[in-house]
């Protein structure tokens, strides 16, 4: 498996660090029903079998941290993008 | 058929043209009592003992390939309950005392054997860990003994003892503990269950369910729409996709694991060991291949193959235990999907539709676990309550903070 960073083109998988699921979403400390908006964050995931949008971590390149689309049932890289040019939500 | 001496010996005269085979591969039936989604060996296991514990045989297993291909036959056949956390060891502990039985209670031979296992510690800390994981053993009243590098030395002269990063001070040994073969686990389940009436179906994927109101009443199946009072996920690594198929989102993700076996090679290794400094175990099959394996890929996959980067890190794991095996060649390998879930530990619970009962989440711990499984997960279909043994094993431990993790790491399933 290999990812392209947009900096140090295509790199191997073992220069990187997986962080997970890029959908997690951090609910508001005072959200409305938060005991529930905050197990479904931590604890609950789509766990798709196909494209799947994730972080990963160039940690023995350019150290930055990109949101990558993923085929889970293939490990084909769909789509690589910087997390910095992400917007927050 | 029932196999003895006696079958053999009728068999050897008349040219072994009698056998019949183990189970039948059944036809769907249009409605049963308990369908069972998945026929690998938690599947398998369970049929077995609704029917025999519980009197339940109107019970059919369907699998979408055939029996014993994903994660049963995918393992590394290691069997243990050398478990620190008062909600898993008895479990674990119902399991192996079940292997002890198992070829009796099946009449097939599985090849359980309790070569022992052995887990190698590094530094005072780990023994230290190692020491309070085996008196939690033995509290439970499971063996376990505290080795000190001597006895390790005398048990596995081979290993680098003086690893100058590593150096092997001792081991923590459940002597119990061993490996079994995982496909005849598989076989034998399905031919005892099969015997007292479950029909196992074969090439029926389950592609949605049937509801009606609130409650689930089927499955639709790529053979057709089959009816039950109740519905058992036994489908471990696709939980969250069949899961998906009722509505339910579950704190599970699914990961490769890689295995590998060497080729044949004079006995070696004489129990199960697992090196304390890496992530490697190892055993030593019958026919004499290496098996081990290591640590997850660390990413979601759907894929059964792992990546290079796991591969040269298991071997190096192993080199680094064992320098003589530097010129044993790897035969084959394979990956296996895993259901990772967010404490490392399973669930066996009713999920929150009626009708339908989750038996998942087992992160690389499950062949060990085959029997309690099924064992606990018929409990659960027969009785609607869980069996004491896997009270812990919730679904909603998540949100009530009623976490079982062996090893402390929190909501990230790639570090389990």
């Amino acid at each position: 498996m290999r990812i392209e960073c947009p900096f140090c083109g295509e790199r191997d998988v073992s220069e990187f660090t997986y962080l997970g699921d890029a959908d997690f979403r951090r609910p508001p400390a005072d959200a409305e029903g938060r005991a529930e908006r905050f197990y479904e964050a931590v604890y609950l995931r789509d766990n798709p079998a196909g494209p799947h949008r994730e972080w990963w971590y160039h940690a023995s390149g350019c150290l930055s941290w990109l949101q990558v689309i993923r085929n889970t049932r293939t490990h084909e890289i769909l789509a690589v993008e910087l997390a910095t040019e992400r917007p927050r939500s | 058929m029932r196999y003895s001496i006696f079958s053999l010996l009728r068999q050897a005269l008349v040219g072994h043209r009698g056998w019949e085979p183990a189970w039948r591969d059944a036809e769907p039936k249009p409605a049963y009592d308990v369908i069972l989604v998945g026929g690998g060996g938690h599947g398998l296991s369970t049929a077995h003992y609704l029917a025999k514990v519980h009197g339940i045989t109107d019970v059919a297993v369907l699998e979408k390939g055939w029996i014993g291909l994903g994660n049963v036959g995918r393992n590394t056949t290691i069997i243990r309950s050398n478990y620190l956390l008062a909600g898993n060891n008895p479990f674990y502990e119902l399991s192996m005392k079940l292997w002890e039985g198992l070829e009796q209670d099946l009449n097939f031979n599985a090849m359980v054997s309790q070569r022992g296992v052995l887990n190698l510690y590094h530094s005072d800390s780990q023994r230290d860990a190692y020491a309070r994981r085996g008196n939690a053993m033995r509290m439970h009243g499971v063996d376990a003994e505290l080795l000190d590098a001597g006895a390790v030395r005398s048990m596995l002269p081979f290993l680098d003892f003086e690893n100058a990063r590593f150096p092997i001070q001792g081991g923590l040994l459940q002597r119990r503990g061993g490996t079994a073969r995982h496909d005849a686990v598989a076989w034998g389940y399905a031919r005892a269950a099969s015997e007292r009436g479950v029909d196992i179906v074969q090439n029926c994927e389950v592609t949605g369910f049937i509801s009606e109101g609130e409650r689930i009443v089927g499955v639709r199946t790529s053979r057709g729409d089959i009816r039950a009072r109740k519905i058992g996920m036994a489908v471990a690594g696709n939980t969250s996709n069949v899961a998906r198929m009722a509505g339910l989102r579950l704190p599970i993700e699914s990961h490769v694991l890689q295995a590998f076996v060497s080729e044949a090679v004079k006995p070696l290794v004489p129990c199960v060991v697992t090196y304390g400094a890496g992530h490697f175990y190892v055993s030593q099959s019958d026919k004499g291949g290496l098996v081990f394996g290591g640590n997850i890929d660390g990413y979601n996959s759907y894929a059964q193959r792992g990546n290079l980067p796991t591969v040269e890190d298991v071997c190096e794991s192993g080199m680094a235990l064992m320098p003589a095996i530097g010129r044993v060649r790897i035969v084959r390998s394979w990956g296996g999907i895993m259901d990772m879930s967010m404490d490392g530990s399973p669930i066996i619970d009713r999920t929150p539709i009626d009708g339908l009962y989750l038996n998942g989440g087992w992160c690389y711990g499950g062949f060990k676990a085959t029997p309690a499984s099924g064992y606990c997960f018929a409990h659960l279909l027969a009785r609607d309550e869980a069996h004491e043994v896997a009270r812990a094993f919730r679904l909603d431990r998540f949100a009530a903070g009623r976490l079982l993790d062996e090893k402390g790491q929190g909501p990230q399933p790639n570090l389990h």
